[in-house]
């Protein structure tokens, strides 16, 4: 697929170049430098959580063109663990790693559109639009 | 017998290795040999070849080891520099059975001599690139740690640490031992931490500076938060990170003169 780059996450660095990579794109698709900000810190979150519980997976970015609509999709990866209880990773502050448990729900709330499938022992498939406005 | 060939017929070997490696080359290689230099250095690593099929252990060793370095130094990829010697294996090979020098009986012969010395040429260069590199890794990293966490005092009792770049686990690290051990030896009252070259602020960086201003508390003096972007307060609000307990400011001047303020003093203009 065209509209699709992927950055694989195996170490920290990767994070680095996924976010550079969504930077870009959403740099491309034209939005504002508040929306990059918000696309860049969900890519950030995303990709930390694969290297912090998963150790490897994948970051794409989509380029998404519906009903007259343009938006940047985030996928996320990994093959990892799996989370057990998806209610509590979405609550604010439930941390397994003594973080400060913001990352999945602060993604909720930095894109517009979230979705989470997960299974354990078999791993974790996010995804997250942010439409242009 | 397989180095007599090539002693005498260097310039014909030499030519055909240069015809070849024009002929399938790509845009890199063609740069590479474009270059005015491509000559001499190509010659050296003919000359080499033969070096190390003489074996003269000692002068090809002395003299490998300057040509690689060169080599590196120049910038040649190292896919092309092991083609190179791939082709020109090739090339004496199939010069050697032009010339009727190979026959079936001493085929194998030539074909066993040349592998080995290619082979071993082959993951000398190999060796000596990786060495570089590994050795410009090593600087490098050394030259970033450097530039990490500086610490700056800028007025008596206060100090401000700029950070540039992307914040990882490693340099968090650096980040909280510099502030400590600068806030004991400058007697800092205000520790200015700058994040405007902080391209992120996601939930790690945040708590990795919350960790660091609670630090700075214990050990007596405040910690404040300054250079943050408009972009960066919203993604934070939005992260739902809580940034209460840390006094924060948009820019650098009104962080120095909050923290000229709260250690009673003020910049005023000189009069007259």
């Amino acid at each position: 697929m065209d509209n699709q780059s992927c950055v694989k996450i195996i170490n920290e660095w990767d994070i680095v170049s996924a976010r550079q990579l969504g930077r870009n794109v959403a740099k491309e698709l034209g939005f504002g430098t508040v929306d990059q900000a918000r696309i860049t810190t969900a890519i950030s979150e995303l990709a930390r959580n694969i290297f912090l519980y998963a150790g490897q997976g994948q970051i794409c970015i989509e380029k998404l063109y519906e009903n007259g609509k343009t938006g940047l999709r985030l996928l996320s990866i990994d093959s990892g663990p799996g989370i057990k209880d998806l209610r509590q990773v979405m609550e604010d502050g439930y941390s397994t790693s003594g973080g400060l448990g913001a990352g999945l729900p602060g993604v909720k709330r930095l894109m517009d559109d979230f979705q989470i499938d997960s299974s354990p022992g078999e791993g974790t498939d996010i995804r997250a639009i942010k439409w242009l406005r | 017998m397989t180095l007599k060939y090539i002693q005498h017929n260097k310039e014909d070997i030499f030519k055909e290795w240069l015809n070849r490696l024009k002929e399938d080359s790509d845009e890199t290689i063609t740069n590479v040999i474009l270059d005015q230099n491509f000559e001499t250095y190509g010659r050296e690593l003919v000359e080499l070849a033969i070096l190390k099929i003489s074996g003269k252990k000692d002068e090809y060793e002395r003299q490998s080891e300057n040509f690689s370095d060169r080599i590196v130094s120049l910038g040649w990829p190292l896919r092309f520099v092991v083609n190179a010697l791939d082709v020109l294996g090739d090339v004496v090979f199939d010069e050697m059975v032009k010339d009727k020098y190979i026959r079936p009986e001493n085929e194998a012969k030539v074909m066993h001599d040349l592998n080995h010395w290619l082979k071993a040429m082959n993951s000398e260069i190999i060796n000596d690139y990786t060495v570089s590199w590994e050795r410009t890794i090593a600087n490098q990293k050394i030259a970033l740690q450097e530039l990490s966490a500086p610490l700056i005092p800028v007025f008596e009792g206060i100090t401000v640490m700029p950070l540039i770049g992307m914040i990882d686990t490693e340099r968090a690290k650096q980040i909280m031992e510099n502030l400590l051990q600068g806030v004991v030896k400058h007697r800092s009252e205000v520790v200015l931490i700058d994040i405007t070259g902080v391209p992120v602020v996601d939930t790690m960086v945040a708590h990795h500076i919350i960790q660091a201003a609670d630090a700075v508390h214990l050990v007596g003096a405040k910690c404040m938060l300054v250079g943050i972007r408009s972009e960066i307060a919203q993604t934070i609000v939005s992260l739902g990170i809580d940034l209460n307990r840390i006094i924060t400011k948009n820019t650098m001047k009104s962080g120095v003169e909050a923290a000229l303020e709260m250690t009673k003093r003020k910049i005023v203009p000189l009069e007259g």
